[in-house]
């Protein structure tokens, strides 16, 4: 275990930026936390979490997948441009982190594997730091994530309102801190900072969120549950919910014709939208109930049904706080399968 | 309010005025509140909640709403009336298929604006003597309620419901002097260089969700040229910066003069982005070009950008205020 | 060069034949001169023109084929109109094969098989019929029922008549919706066509076409007692990345790119009703 007091936090910040990019959650323009890279004078957010998730360094909302050139009947391809440096995300919350591990094993450890992600995977060292201060919209507890344990990063991190305490979990990790401005500390240090943590956790209205109506095969018994169409109905068909949740992962290939060449990029896409679906032979989800459906669907059912049970919610409540009409998963886990 | 409404929307049920009643249900918490239909006293007893957080606006409901058959209740506030009027003149809402209760409306709070101020973990809010006091699971907090408004509340244009079967509370009139041009106004004070800058920064920031464009009573195209797939732009990420602002800005010239300032696009915006501030920048060059207008105001007068008069601008001013000489 | 499964490798289209008003066949070679991958009859491939977009289609030769490989594709579309448009010569992009294909060295084997098909739908069984043709001794008997609009819709009319009507131990049934002059096979359509035919419930059943005529078809074949478990179809639905990931071709937890697009009947029975 490390530590170094808060008020030379910038000295830390220094230091891991002059060996690899830092990607830091820092208040925007309208004061809502997002990653950027760190420099001279840049704060680190007070918010819980950033208002895009971290799976944005990950699998970003637009990437260049390959160039072409094409002219008459000769078509040229041409590598796109790839980042090749490799960077550090600090501060990423225990239901992001886990996040990270859902879309491991859609990118990373499903054949054939995602080269684009992967790079970005490899090239990454997350720091994860612990909640000190959890809100009511959390409900990673749900999911098994303790927020105060700071895991599934390379370094876990806790923070109190003097110290950072900083523990590597992994050779990467370890990578990191060496030659950082950081003092030793002991592994109890944090005790207490978690103890504390633990007893906000309890008090959090929706840890208790019960999941056990949905997991691996409650395909036939949920589907054409009436409920649907009711949770559905003030839907507006927005993609917001997807592109803020820390595990969609749809997306769409696009190509752009900027005249010299043609990028082919992939780009987020929303199963909200009715164009996700649309064939010119028919549209198997024709209505907002059947797009609606599948979002949840494929996070409590489907996905569970693909990858060992493992549901695809962190409980990060971005959804909870963005979505325009205040339609989330909790309130579709709380009403799919009540009807009998 | 909240009783009143309530005994309202189930006496329109029971005596057979309407077959549905549009509305508010509760959520998890005190603040995340749907629009939903309800169709029984029970559901209404249940699940209705009309709050400050009943910020939602309903007119666009309507559009699809009063397509089905039988008669549907809304519950309108001043704001939202607009849309409401503004939405019968295009021909998208079908008046006889809803009975309009109009609400006197003292301005919705947000739960963004909340947070913001620094109070994290609110499970319960009671108002009093103007202060919103909210329970959080770090102990009581208190903040005075008009820094918790919406924007388009805390700049509220008139509390004047325009079109109502009945009223719930007193009318209001509207504001001429709510000041909801002041951003507007440093806006165009900036060289052009730094307001580039400041929309750069903003649009820069848009994931292209839709949430604007989909809240929007003024976007109600059955298909919008954004969702057309052989049009290159189709509902997805930004391929380029370009992109970014041709979107918002196809969109606000889209809805001028159609636009009420009703502010849902901002209120909705995942990333914060002042989206109203494009359309009011519309709204205040109409007004100074071609006289006050304000729409959704009534059902006889057209916009000025579809409507020629003697007295309209000569198109020179117009390219002159654009900073060319 | 950078490899990943989304990036395609360059293709040559050597030949295009005229198959239907609506309908042409495209022969594609990689730009090395050789078959650009070896596939499994059913399985599919991206095809793209670069600044029009990609579409998965099914490969409609046999994989006994050993120079090319071939895609018979109906304009319906952006890139299909671009596809119609295009000369001999054009090079596109391709990757591929995506998706599980027939069984043909399981299942099939030893089985009498009656492939039923409607219009393009012809396009994936092509490449099983064959493939099956190719290896005549692992199969029993062979019955094609066909049928399209008119005559000039039937797609690979020629090698029907000329290679498939006359060999041994394979029965071609062709059938158009109305009547014609010229035509004096047998008219109508074919679900009612394969009730007439009375198939031994014994057969395995594979059909690719329209979906009123999966439906009826499927619906006829439950009259005469076929089991489900015998009866395979390919299914189609909006596709981007073909491997999986994209999220929109799911059915229930199956993607149709990954998991299919071949299904026996009694497998859909598991799936919700959403294709």
């Amino acid at each position: 275990m490390k530590k170094i007091a808060k008020a030379k936090i910038d000295d830390l910040f220094k230091a891991i930026s002059e060996k690899e990019v830092l990607y830091l959650p820092v208040d925007d323009a309208q004061g809502q936390a997002a990653f950027i890279p760190w420099k001279k004078g840049l704060k680190m957010s007070e918010d819980l979490n950033t208002g895009r998730s971290a799976k944005d360094l990950f699998f970003p909302q637009v990437e260049s997948l390959v160039n072409f050139k094409m002219d008459g009947k000769k078509l040229e391809i041409i590598d796109a441009a790839r980042e090749k440096d490799p960077f550090v995300i600090f501060g990423v919350r225990p239901c992001d982190a886990k996040s990270f591990e859902i879309l491991d094993k859609v990118f990373y450890y499903s054949e054939p594997v995602d080269s684009f992600y992967i790079d970005r995977r490899d090239r990454s060292t997350v720091v994860v730091l612990a909640c000190s201060a959890p809100e009511e919209t959390c409900f990673c507890q749900a999911f098994g994530i303790d927020q105060s344990e700071a895991a599934g990063g390379d370094v876990s991190a806790w923070m109190d309102g003097e110290t950072l305490y900083l523990k590597a979990v992994t050779e990467k990790g370890e990578a990191l801190l060496e030659g950082l401005p950081l003092e030793d500390a002991d592994d109890k240090a944090v005790d207490g900072l978690k103890k504390d943590m633990k007893a906000i956790m309890d008090k959090l209205p929706l840890k208790d969120l019960d999941l056990s109506k949905f997991g691996p095969g409650k395909t036939q018994e949920l589907f054409d549950d009436p409920a649907w169409a009711r949770l559905s109905e003030s839907c507006l068909g927005c993609g917001t919910c997807t592109f803020v949740c820390p595990t969609c992962q749809c997306f769409d290939i696009k190509d752009f014709d900027g005249g010299k060449q043609i990028r082919r990029f992939r780009c987020w896409d929303s199963c909200m939208y009715s164009d996700f679906t649309q064939m010119s032979a028919g549209q198997p989800r024709p209505t907002q109930k059947e797009r609606f459906r599948q979002r949840f669907m494929h996070k409590l059912v489907y996905y569970p049904d693909m990858h060992e049970g493992m549901f695809s919610c962190v409980g990060c409540g971005r959804c909870l706080r963005k979505c325009p009409i205040h339609m989330n998963i909790v309130k579709v886990i709380k009403t799919i399968g009540e009807e009998k | 309010m909240q009783a009143v409404i309530k005994k309202k929307a189930k006496e329109l049920l029971e005596c057979g005025t309407v077959d549905r009643v549009l509305g508010w249900k509760a959520g998890e918490f005190f603040y995340d509140l749907t629009p939903a239909v309800f169709t029984t006293a029970e559901e209404i007893d249940k699940d209705f909640v009309y709050s400050v957080f009943s910020g939602a606006n309903m007119s666009k409901y309507l559009i699809e709403e009063t397509k089905k058959d039988g008669k549907v209740a809304a519950f309108i506030t001043p704001c939202d009336s607009y849309s409401l009027v503004q939405l019968q003149k295009e021909h998208r809402i079908k008046r006889e298929n809803c009975y309009i209760v109009g609400l006197a409306c003292d301005g919705m709070c947000d739960m963004g604006m909340i947070r913001d101020a620094g109070i994290k973990g609110a499970t319960a809010v009671s108002e009093k003597d103007g202060k919103l006091v909210l329970e959080t699971i770090y102990g009581e907090k208190t903040m005075d309620k008009k820094d918790a408004l919406l924007e388009r509340c805390a700049h509220c244009k008139s509390k004047k419901v325009v079109d109502f079967d009945e009223m719930i509370g007193e009318n209001g009139e509207d504001d001429p002097n709510c000041g909801r041009f002041d951003e507007v106004e440093k806006l165009e004070a900036m060289t052009p260089d730094e307001r580039f800058a400041f929309w750069r920064a903003q649009l820069s920031r848009c994931i292209r969700c839709n949430a604007c464009r989909n809240v929007c009573p003024a976007c109600s195209c059955e298909k919008c040229v954004f969702d057309n797939p052989d049009s290159g732009i189709a509902q997805k990420a930004a391929a380029s910066d370009f992109e970014e602002n041709n979107f918002h800005i196809i969109r606000a010239f889209h809805v001028a003069g159609r636009c009420t300032d009703c502010g849902e696009c901002s209120r909705v915006c995942p990333q914060n982005i002042p989206l109203h501030l494009l359309n009011r920048k519309f709204i205040k060059d109409m007004n100074e070009l071609y006289g006050f207008y304000q729409a959704g105001a009534d059902f006889e007068t057209k916009p000025p950008v579809m409507n020629y008069t003697t007295g309209d601008a000569e198109p020179s001013i117009v390219y002159q205020r654009g900073g060319r000489k | 060069m950078y490899q990943d499964a989304l990036i395609p490798k360059l293709g040559v289209v050597t030949q295009i034949r005229v198959e239907t008003p609506d309908v042409k066949t495209f022969r594609v070679i990689g730009i090395d001169g050789k078959k650009p991958f070896v596939h499994i009859p059913g399985q599919c491939a991206m095809l793209s023109i670069p600044g029009v977009g990609e579409a998965l289609f099914s490969i409609t030769s046999s994989p006994t084929v050993e120079e090319f490989i071939e895609f018979s594709i109906k304009k319906c579309g952006c890139v299909t109109d671009w596809l119609h448009s295009m000369e001999e010569g054009q090079e596109i992009t391709i990757r591929g094969p995506y998706g599980n294909g027939f069984p043909v060295d399981t299942d099939f084997v030893g089985k009498d098989l009656l492939f039923v098909a409607g219009g393009i739908g012809l396009a994936p069984l092509h490449s099983v019929i064959n493939y099956c043709r190719a290896h005549r001794e692992k199969y029993g008997k062979i019955d094609v029922v066909y049928g399209s609009r008119s005559m000039a819709d039937l797609v690979d009319y020629k090698e029907i008549l000329d290679d498939w009507m006359k060999e041994d131990g394979i029965d071609v049934h062709l059938t158009i919706d109305n009547a014609q002059p010229e035509w004096d096979g047998h008219v109508g359509f074919v679900p009612n066509y394969v009730t007439e035919l009375n198939p031994d419930v014994s057969k395995t059943v594979v059909m690719c076409g329209p979906p009123v005529m999966i439906k009826f078809t499927l619906a006829g074949l439950m009259d005469l007692g076929f089991d489900r478990k015998n009866i395979y179809t390919t299914l189609e639905l909006k596709m981007k990345c073909a491997i999986g990931r994209c999220g929109r071709c799911n059915i229930g937890s199956k993607f149709v790119c990954k998991d299919g697009p071949v299904f026996r009947f009694d497998e859909l029975d598991e799936l919700p009703n959403e294709y």
